[in-house]
Parts: C-alpha cells; structure tokens; sequence
C-alpha cells in the first residue's frame, strides 16, 4: 500500500508528520479488519485468564472439588456414571478441560508477560548504556549480546532453565518453577531490545537537541530517559508484542519438554504434554482445545505485531 | 529543429489516488524536445519534474498513473504501451540517468556484464560485439582505460566516473531520447561541470534529444537549449534559455532567478521566494502560486492559474511579467 | 581479506572461551561433583582423595585450563545418570540427529528461498497472499505441535507412518543410517518435516522482505529503465542481492535447527542428542549438559565461520583486496 507512502512524504513537516501518523495509526487501525480481529481474540483470551476464578465452573487445582468418577467425559455430554456436563470434556483425573485451559492461560500469560517485561527492562537499559557510553561498557554488552545471538533462544531458556533447576534444592524446584521460566526466557530475549534500543540510541546521540542538553548540564540518566528513551519506543513496542508471542510459545514449548510449567501448576504447554498422551486411545479433547487455545493466542498477538510493524513503519509494506 | 520532435508530450496529467482523495503531481503538461536540443525541466523538490520524467518512460510506481494526455516518442504513442512492448522501447529508444550513481548501479555485477546486457537486450549482436561495444561506450563518456575497467565492480570507481558509467549504460543502446533526473546532484561541485559537459557532447554528437531534470538553475543555464519551469505540479513557463533567464514573464521564475546565484548577473542581492510549495493534497484555491506571489491580484486568488495554450504560449500568469523592461527603466 | 578471517577466527574462539567458560562454571557450581560422584558412604578422607585426584583444590584458573584441555579431547567424564563416558553416549547418537537436521534443513532452504521469491514477485497476487497467510500460522505454530498434528494425521488417522523413532537403520562404521532402509525414510519423514516447516517459513518470509527491500532501489529502476527482462531483473539482479544478507539469517537458522531439532526429538522420540540432553536437563546430569553445550557451540561458530566465507564468494565489494579505486 503505497499511499501511506506518499502520505508521509507530502507531510514532511515534523509536527504535521507526528499529527498524521497518530491519525494514521488509528485509522489503519480501523481499517484493518485482521488487526481488529485479532485484538480482540487477544483481549477475550486475557480477559479469560485473568478472571478465570469468576468464569470456571471448576477449580482444577482444588483436589476437593475433582472426583475421578467424572474422568474421560467427552465435551458436550453428560458423564456416564455421576451425569454431570462439561463444556470441553474432562482429562484422566476427571478435571474440567475448560477450567485448566483458563488456569493454563493464566499461567501462560502471566510467565510470557513477565518474560518480556524481564528482556525488554534489561535490553533497553543496556541498549541505552552500550549506545550512549560507549567505549568498554559497549563493547563488553554487545561483545556478550553476540555471543548470546549464536544461540537459538529457546536453547538459551532450556540451559538456564537446567543450571537454575541444579542450583534450587529439590524440595524448592516445583513452587520455584514458574519464576525459573520467567527468568529462562526473560534472559534469553533481551539482546533483540539491546540491538535496537542501541542503534537508535547511537542516531540520536548526535543529533543537535541531545548536544544542547548536554551543554545546559543535564545528567547523561536524565538524557538518556527523557530524550533519547521516548525515540526508541516504537520499534521497542513493535518488538515487545512479537517478543510475548515468542515468549508464550517458549514456555509452552518447554512446559511440554517436561522443563516448565509442573503438573501441579499446568500451563497450556503442560496441558498439551498430559493431552498427548491421550492422543492415541481417542480422548482427542484433552489435546485439541488446549493446543487450539495455544494457537489461537500465538497467532493473534502475531498478527497483531505484524500489524503494529507495518502501521509504525510505512516503509516496509 | 522543424523536422517532428523526437518527444512530444500533450496535455500530459498523472494522478495519485489516496484515501485522502486524488493527488495530481502532474497536471496538463504539454512540451516537445527535438533531436540534439536539451531541454531543461527545473522547479523546487515535490513539483512534479521526476514525475514527468517517470511518466515519459513508463516507469510512474503504482498506484501513480497517466489519467489523460499523450506521450509520443517520435510519434509512437508510449502512454498505450504496456508491458514488454514498453519494455522494448526502454534502453532501446529512450534512456535514463538517474541523481545518485552510488545506487544505481548494482553492486554485485561488474561494469561490462550491466553494459553487455543492457546491448544484448536490445542489439542483434553477438556476445564479442557487445564486448567490444561496451569498451567503446565507457571510453566515449571518457573513462580511461576502458578495455582493462570492463572487469571492474562498480565500487571501484569513484563518483563522477560512476556517474559516467551510468550515462554510457543508459546510452549503449543508442536512445533517441535521454531524460537525465538531477544527473549532477548527488556530485562534487567540481565534477558536476564535467558531467554537464559530457551531456552536452554526447547530445551534440549523436543528435539525442535530452530532457535534464533539475533543481538547479546554475544547471539549466550551463547546458539547456530550452527550459521549461515547473511548479506545482504545473508548467509555469517555457520558453528559450536565454529568454526565460533574462527575461522571466512568470512571477515564479523571476523569484528562482533572484534566488539563484548566477556569475552572469553580477553582484545582486539574492532574494528568496516567501513560504514554501504547497503540499499537493493541500492546493490553495486560485493560481497556485498566488499566496507567495507579490504580485498577485484577486483573480488569481479567485481562478485557477491559466494554461500555457491559453496565454502566449509562454508563462502560465494572468499578469505575466516583463522582467527585462522592468530592469531597463531601473537602470 | 586474511585479516578479516583472521579476526573473525579469534572471535570464535573467544565464543567458545566463554561457552567453556560457562560448561565449567556448571560443573564448578551446580551441585557439588563429588556428592554426585561418591555415594551416601564416604568418609573424610574419600572426599579429600577424589578432591585432590581431580583437581578441585587447584586454583579456579588453573582447573579451567585443564577443563578446556580435557573438553578439547572430547572427555567430559562420565554421565551421572548412565555412568558411561559421555563422549561415547554422545558420538552414538550423533548421526540421528546430523541426518535429521540435514534432511530438513535441505527442505527448510530449497522451499524457503524458493518460496520467498515467490511471495515478493507476486506480491499483490493472491496465490502469495495465501502463502503468506499460511507462513504466519506456520511462525505461530510451535514446533511441537506441528509434530502433534502430523502425527495425529499421518500415525493415528491414517497409519501411513511411524510416530516415533528411527526405523530400521544400517551400521556403517561408527555411524548408523535410516537413509538405506524403507523404514528408515518412512519414519524420518514426519520429524523431517516437522523441524523444516518453521524454519521454511522463517526463510521465507525473510527472502521476500529482503527481496522487496531490493526491488526497491535504484538500480533495479535503472535496470527497468534500460529495458531489462523482469526475469533477468528478478533472479539476475534481485536475487544475488537479496542472498547477501540472508547468508548471514541462514548461518543462524542451521544452528537453531540443530536446537529445536531437541524439540522433534522427543516428540518423535528420535533417539539424537536432543533428546539425550533434554533427560539431562530432567535429571540435571551436568556432563552431559556441559559436553552438549560445547559441541554445539562448536558447531554453531564452524557454521558462522562458513557464512562468512560465502560472503567473499557472493559480495565483491567484501574482497578487501580489490577495494581501492586506481587501476
């Protein structure tokens, strides 16, 4: 869409480009009927999560309210022994497949969310430090960054994940799980945000508006922040939201390799491991609704981040 | 300069659509360039002159498109072609140079194969001749040692010598018409004399018709026949060289000469042109130039400026100006 | 050009500096080796003698240094959880996992780049919006359960192939093969394609923005204003362009397909070295994490290294010998 394009270039003012690109972010918002789609898979998802007590008929992890009688009940269909209907079936334990799939979300979301909070904290502040102070503190965070980058994430998040697992006691390793995870993935995604926050930081740095600040004696924190911060933003959000779909999908990924989430506390990855195992006797439900749940959270905040990428930088339509 | 003009362009209109309603960068020009005359094209950045250009060879980028008027190549209408048909003619009849020679060419082929190929494509010839062709095209635009440069990346020139490769690329096939999009912009001073006058050779030897785009008034004294000013979107005045420079009828043109530094006018004080151009999407009623103009009255604030066919042929004004008499009564 | 090779030598090896640096702090500081190595009967002077007999008294430099000098000869002691060298466990399984990664990563880079082209050429097409589409369930689609559909399809529904392991392989030397029997490529297909789809879509979606991104510039103008064949434009002047920076994204991609081949793997239950390291992680066996970790970074930065020579080879601007402008 070249429009956009000529939009931008027309406008070559500053202060009339920054009106036209809120009002073009908007309206491309409007017009897009996938983003707005998407959103609000996302929105009904999170808002599921985060209300789950409210909205479950069960509480899966209360033993109390779980009687094995009910296992096995397939969606939709009165079980045979104690009569009782669930909308999404059962699994062995006869726990409600609706009930964890929104524990599971809470889980998923919340150790995702985290992570990125975690990468995007530690990326911007050292992409700042590297870009602005230069000399040794650069070399050694980008020198670190690289290294880092000739590992896949996911790989990175598993050896943290052991070594952090080898140093917690035993009696500790399941309550601690979830905050290992957070800390897993969190560390193994910062360099993207370092990368960029970084680069844009070298383009502002020199720029006239930070040199004049620096004349009149602002402090090289308060420049940091206020000046140059408010610039990286964009390209910093668009990486954020891909970097939660990547980040959900790890904890899933690793929850499923049986290096997450514990059974005790399952998110959706450790729900699609235990449905897995049904796959094959025909109990199709324990697997399809969780992993479908999955898919449909990765997906959405995919497409809304691509979305967000073009909406924010025109020229790469 | 009787015989019919190698390129002629009627009435030619390009538009925009955009969700803002329709851009007309281009809007109802008309000019012809004859064989072995330069024909300079000169306004302010965003007036539409590499539009036209883009326009006359095929090239305008979607969703940008020729609404209505003719493009005639000695007398082929090139607006109706389409596809390989208009492949065919560009690089075959009509060439183009574009501003910055650092990215024009590509990287990873060296001179020779860019020059072969573009023979290849358009010359029955075989691969020796092409060969043999290409060396003489890179040493008619004054490359030394062509035979041993044919070999070499594009990087391993220097600017101006690059900006010579492209000129010998887009004329290797023997064009009747160039059209050169600020050729010289992107040079050193020093070297954008020496561009200027390969042009001017090259047109004079092979009788190539040359539309020279440009920004730069220094340039279109330096080497057009003709110039044609653009503002707007719109042509405001054509005419001779040395009349339009000496003698501007557009209030428009008279504000770019006494804002250019041209050593021919001795030691004046430059002015400049209040405000800017407005946006296309943002045209002020009336003629419009008419907020910046000083001489502007209420009709061009009311109706829109007047075509070229509808005055004398020479500046799009209802008040055109008589510069020349104006400079005699102060003297 | 030497210089540059040189030095990007040395970087390597300072990644693996560091890698190594890291594999011993495992050791050194997950769990204690001799716990792991004596039993619950050990007296005091057993916990003295082991310390001395593997250099746990030495000063940290000094066992680094002799960590690095065994990790070079592929010694990394014994498995606590098999109680066999690990380098013999890990060289046994090595091929399942070196001919499933090559399978797919063959399938990745043929249909990526194949793909990409597609996508950016016809970009206003609706065949490449369609492929487009696809490729963005395809990125949002974990690796596992890509596994979980195609073996729910292919195994449980339909029955066509294996859902798990190798198949029937050949020994030839030390190395085992499924390449030579029927069953050995029926069950390879599944994993293969599994761990290809994702990287497939990644690039492709990165050869159609580099391919876009180049059709873009001014030269590929030029070449339409000098009348060029959209095929010469496409496959002779984009494409060669477009392969400099996705060389460096693929060096990259083949080091994550060994990764996330972890992940087919124990789907599969493919009997490779992911799967190994994945128990280790379980079971927290520190050796045959830390030997994991060294072999791929071994593997990783020889990769990087390769990358960097296609890059002389495609990019002549790089051919530092050749730069200076003067004849």
């Amino acid at each position: 869409m070249a429009e956009t394009r000529v939009e931008t270039r027309a406008g070559a003012r500053p202060s009339r480009l920054r009106r036209a690109w809120q009002s073009d972010f908007t309206w491309s918002f409007r017009h897009s009927p996938v983003a707005v789609a998407a959103f609000g898979v996302v929105m009904i998802l999170i808002l599921g999560a985060v209300f789950a007590p409210l909205i479950a008929p069960h509480n899966p992890f209360n033993p109390a309210t779980l009687n094995l009688m009910n296992g096995f009940t397939p969606p939709g269909q009165a079980n045979e022994f104690t009569g009782e209907l669930f909308l999404l079936g059962t699994d062995d334990q006869g726990r409600d497949v609706f009930s964890t799939i929104l524990y599971g979300m809470r889980i998923s979301l919340f150790v995702g969310v985290s992570a990125v909070l975690l990468a995007m904290l530690l990326g911007v502040m050292l992409g700042l430090m590297a870009g602005y102070v230069g000399g040794w503190t650069e070399s050694i965070i980008m020198r670190v960054a690289d290294v880092q980058l000739t590992f896949p994430a996911i790989l990175v998040a598993m050896l943290i994940f052991g070594i952090a697992k080898g140093i917690t006691p035993p009696e500790y390793r399941n309550e601690m799980a979830i905050w290992v995870l957070i800390l897993a993935i969190g560390l193994s995604d910062w360099v993207q945000f370092a990368r960029v926050v970084r680069g844009a930081t070298l383009v502002e740095k020199n720029k006239e508006y930070v040199q004049a600040a620096k004349l009149i004696g602002r402090s090289p924190f308060a420049i940091m922040l206020r000046h140059i911060l408010p610039n990286v933003l964009n390209p910093v959000l668009v990486i954020a939201t891909i970097s939660l779909a990547l980040a959900i999908i790890a904890e899933a990924t690793l929850s499923f390799l049986g290096v997450g989430a514990p059974p005790t506390k399952p998110s959706l990855g450790t729900l699609i491991r235990i449905g897995q195992e049904f796959m094959f006797s025909g109990e199709w439900w324990i697997l399809l609704f969780p992993a479908t749940t999955l898919l449909a959270l990765a997906l959405s905040i995919n497409l809304m981040g691509d979305w967000l990428r073009d909406a924010l930088n025109p020229r790469l339509r | 300069m009787t015989d019919t003009p190698v390129l002629s362009v009627r009435d030619l209109t390009v538009e925009i659509p955009t969700r803002h309603g329709v851009l007309r960068p281009v809007d109802d020009m008309s000019f012809d360039i004859h064989a072995g005359e330069i024909m300079g094209v000169v306004g302010e950045s965003g007036a539409g002159k590499s539009m036209t250009g883009n326009a006359v060879i095929g090239l305008l980028d979607p969703p940008a498109r020729i609404v209505s008027g003719e493009v005639l190549l000695s007398g082929t209408p090139v607006h109706k072609l389409k596809g390989d048909a208009l492949r065919r003619l560009r690089g075959k009849r009509m060439g183009m140079i574009f501003q910055d020679p650092q990215t024009s060419l590509n990287p990873l082929l060296t001179v020779g194969d860019q020059l072969s190929e573009t023979i290849l494509e358009h010359l029955n010839v075989t691969q020796q001749e092409a060969r043999k062709r290409a060396i003489a095209a890179l040493e008619e635009v004054g490359i030394p040692a062509a035979r041993q440069r044919i070999g070499s990346y594009p990087h391993e020139f220097s600017g101006g010598m690059r900006q010579r490769v492209v000129i010998a690329l887009a004329l290797c096939a023997e064009p009747d018409l160039v059209i050169a999009d600020e050729p010289t912009t992107a040079l050193d001073v020093s070297v954008q004399a020496q561009i200027i006058a390969l042009l001017k050779r090259l047109c004079r030897d092979r009788g190539v018709a040359v539309m020279l785009v440009t920004h730069d008034m220094g340039v279109i004294a330096e080497a057009a026949d003709r110039v044609a000013v653009m503002y707007a979107g719109r042509m405001a005045e054509l005419g001779p060289v040395r009349e339009v420079l000496t003698n501007a009828r557009h209030p428009y043109t008279a504000g770019l000469m006494e804002s250019t530094p041209l050593a021919s006018q001795g030691r004046k004080r430059l002015r400049q042109i209040p405000g800017a151009m407005p946006r296309l999407g943002a045209l002020p009623g009336g003629c419009a130039f008419s907020p910046r103009c000083d001489y502007a009255q209420d009709r061009c604030r009311q109706e829109p400026g007047p075509t070229l066919k509808r005055c004398d042929g020479r500046a799009a004004c209802w008040f055109p100006l008589n510069t020349a008499a104006k400079e005699e009564a102060k003297a | 050009m030497l210089a540059y090779i040189i030095r990007r030598v040395g970087q390597s090896v300072l990644v693996l500096l560091v890698v190594g640096l890291v594999a011993f702090a495992m050791f050194h500081f997950v769990g204690d080796p001799i716990d792991n190595m004596l039993g619950q009967e050990r007296t005091q002077a057993d916990i003295e003698r082991l310390r001395v007999q593997l250099g746990l008294d030495k000063p940290f430099v000094v066992q680094y240094w002799r960590f690095l000098e065994q990790a070079a000869q592929g010694n990394f002691g014994l498995s606590y959880r098999q109680g066999r060298p690990v380098a013999e466990i890990m060289i046994e399984r090595l091929p399942a996992t070196l001919e499933l990664a090559f399978v797919s990563g063959l399938m990745a880079l043929v249909g990526g780049i194949a793909l990409g082209i597609f996508t950016a050429i016809n970009r206003r097409g609706v065949s490449a919006n369609v492929v487009m589409t696809a490729s963005l369930i395809g990125v949002s689609l974990p690796t596992f359960l890509i596994g979980i559909l195609l073996i729910y399809v292919f195994s449980v529904e339909l029955g066509w192939l294996p859902s798990f392991g190798r198949g029937e392989v050949t020994r030839i030397g030390g190395w085992t093969t499924g390449f030579l029997t029927e069953s050995g490529l029926k069950a390879l297909i599944l994993p293969a394609v599994t761990l290809g789809l994702y990287q497939m879509t990644l690039i492709m979606r990165l050869v159609r923005t580099e391919m876009l991104e180049v059709l873009r510039m001014d030269y590929i103008r030029f070449a339409r204003a000098r009348g060029i064949r959209e095929k010469s434009i496409n496959f002779r002047h984009a494409l060669k362009n477009t392969l400099v920076p996705v060389v460096t994204v693929m060096g990259l991609q083949v080091g994550s397909i060994i990764a996330f081949a972890i992940i087919t793997e124990t789907v599969f239950q493919w009997p490779g070295v992911g799967l190994l390291f994945i128990n280790a992680i379980q079971f927290v066996d520190i050796p045959v994490m830390a030997a994991y970790l060294m072999m791929i970074s071994v593997m990783f930065v020889g990769i990087n290294l390769i990358v960097d020579m296609l890059y002389f080879a495609i990019d002549p601007r790089l051919r530092a010998d050749r730069t200076t402008g003067g004849h």
